[in-house]
């Protein structure tokens, strides 16, 4: 089971304690009455679904309750560092240089996996029947 | 308004009262009602809600604190859960103090079932993803959590004694489920 830090219990928590919120750092305007139709579909709509590192809320609903915010690798699922919110957005290329050699093999890793294992499964499968 | 003239008495019946199951290594029993509070208070409560309930509120994570038959469990970094099992309402007690704070009653809004013996751990281990090991959760130490698809608020009360509170409505679930991993966890 994949293992997440909470920054609030101080805790790496299972993940069916934790429940997703969404994209993080996404500031409502103080002023959202004088947005332009534009802004403020950008605002509500629009996300950036990237490949590779995303920053999301989560919310550690059964636990402490408490939203954090969470770097996260959307290939290989990798938690690269959690923190607690309205903490300022954390610089990427200084979180990747520090977590470098555990990034690249969690990329690594699950690919090589999801190519081989369904393979061998399959033929040990056929082997059964 | 027209005068209670007869005093109308109903039993009541608490949800899965008497309950309890065996199992070899793991007993469970439904727990006497008790009087429960969610707390909700900053830093700068703490200290006089403390005083007025008589036990000192833990304020670091999956800590709780036990004095008279009652007992505060830290829930999250603002709030509490207070069980009191003697009969004293936690709720007229908090209701004196001035500070700023949220208490709200939530007695009948709980069942608390009682897990023991030396598979205790196993047979809720199988619905709830924690790490109950005497290192990682010690006696004392409490959570909210998830046991199979229910919430619930787990408390280690001895090295080979859990209470496990869920909402009331969920105790027919908890306990059967709990029960079934009773006798997996003996087998």
């Amino acid at each position: 089971m994949l293992l997440i830090r909470c920054p609030y219990c101080e805790e790496e928590r299972p993940e069916l304690e934790f429940r997703n919120a969404g994209e993080a750092h996404i500031a409502r305007s103080t002023n959202i009455a004088a947005e332009s139709d534009e802004d403020f579909e950008k605002f509500f709509f629009i996300r950036s679904n990237p490949k590779g590192i995303i920053f999301e809320r989560w919310r550690h609903i059964h636990g402490c309750a408490r939203f954090f915010n969470a770097v996260r690798d959307t290939v290989s699922d990798k938690f690269v560092m959690t923190y607690k919110a309205g903490e300022p957005k954390p610089d990427l290329a200084k979180i990747m240089k520090t977590d470098k050699p555990a990034a690249v093999a969690a990329e690594v890793d699950p690919q090589e996996d999801k190519t081989k294992k369904p393979a061998a499964k399959r033929a040990a499968q056929k082997g059964d029947a | 308004m027209a005068k209670a003239a007869t005093t109308i008495t109903a039993a009541r019946a608490p949800a899965q009262a008497g309950r309890d199951f065996s199992a070899k290594g793991v007993k469970l029993a439904v727990l006497a009602p008790a009087e429960r509070i969610s707390l909700r208070a900053p830093e700068a409560s703490i200290a006089a809600l403390s005083k007025a309930l008589g036990v000192t509120l833990p304020q670091k994570a999956k800590t709780s604190a036990t004095k008279d038959g009652r007992t505060a469990l830290r829930l999250g970094p603002d709030e509490w859960m207070v069980i009191d099992e003697k009969g004293n309402d936690p709720l007229a007690d908090c209701a004196g103090v001035k500070q700023l704070h949220s208490a709200v009653g939530i007695s009948h809004r709980n069942v608390a079932i009682s897990v023991t013996g030396p598979a205790a751990a196993a047979c809720i281990n199988s619905g709830c993803p924690q790490d109950l090991s005497l290192a990682a959760f010690p006696v004392g130490a409490c959570s909210r959590t998830i046991l199979g698809k229910s919430e619930i608020l787990l408390l280690r009360t001895a090295e080979d004694a859990f209470r496990v509170e869920c909402w009331r409505s969920f105790s027919d679930y908890v306990f059967t489920f709990l029960a079934q991993a009773a006798t997996d966890a003996a087998a």
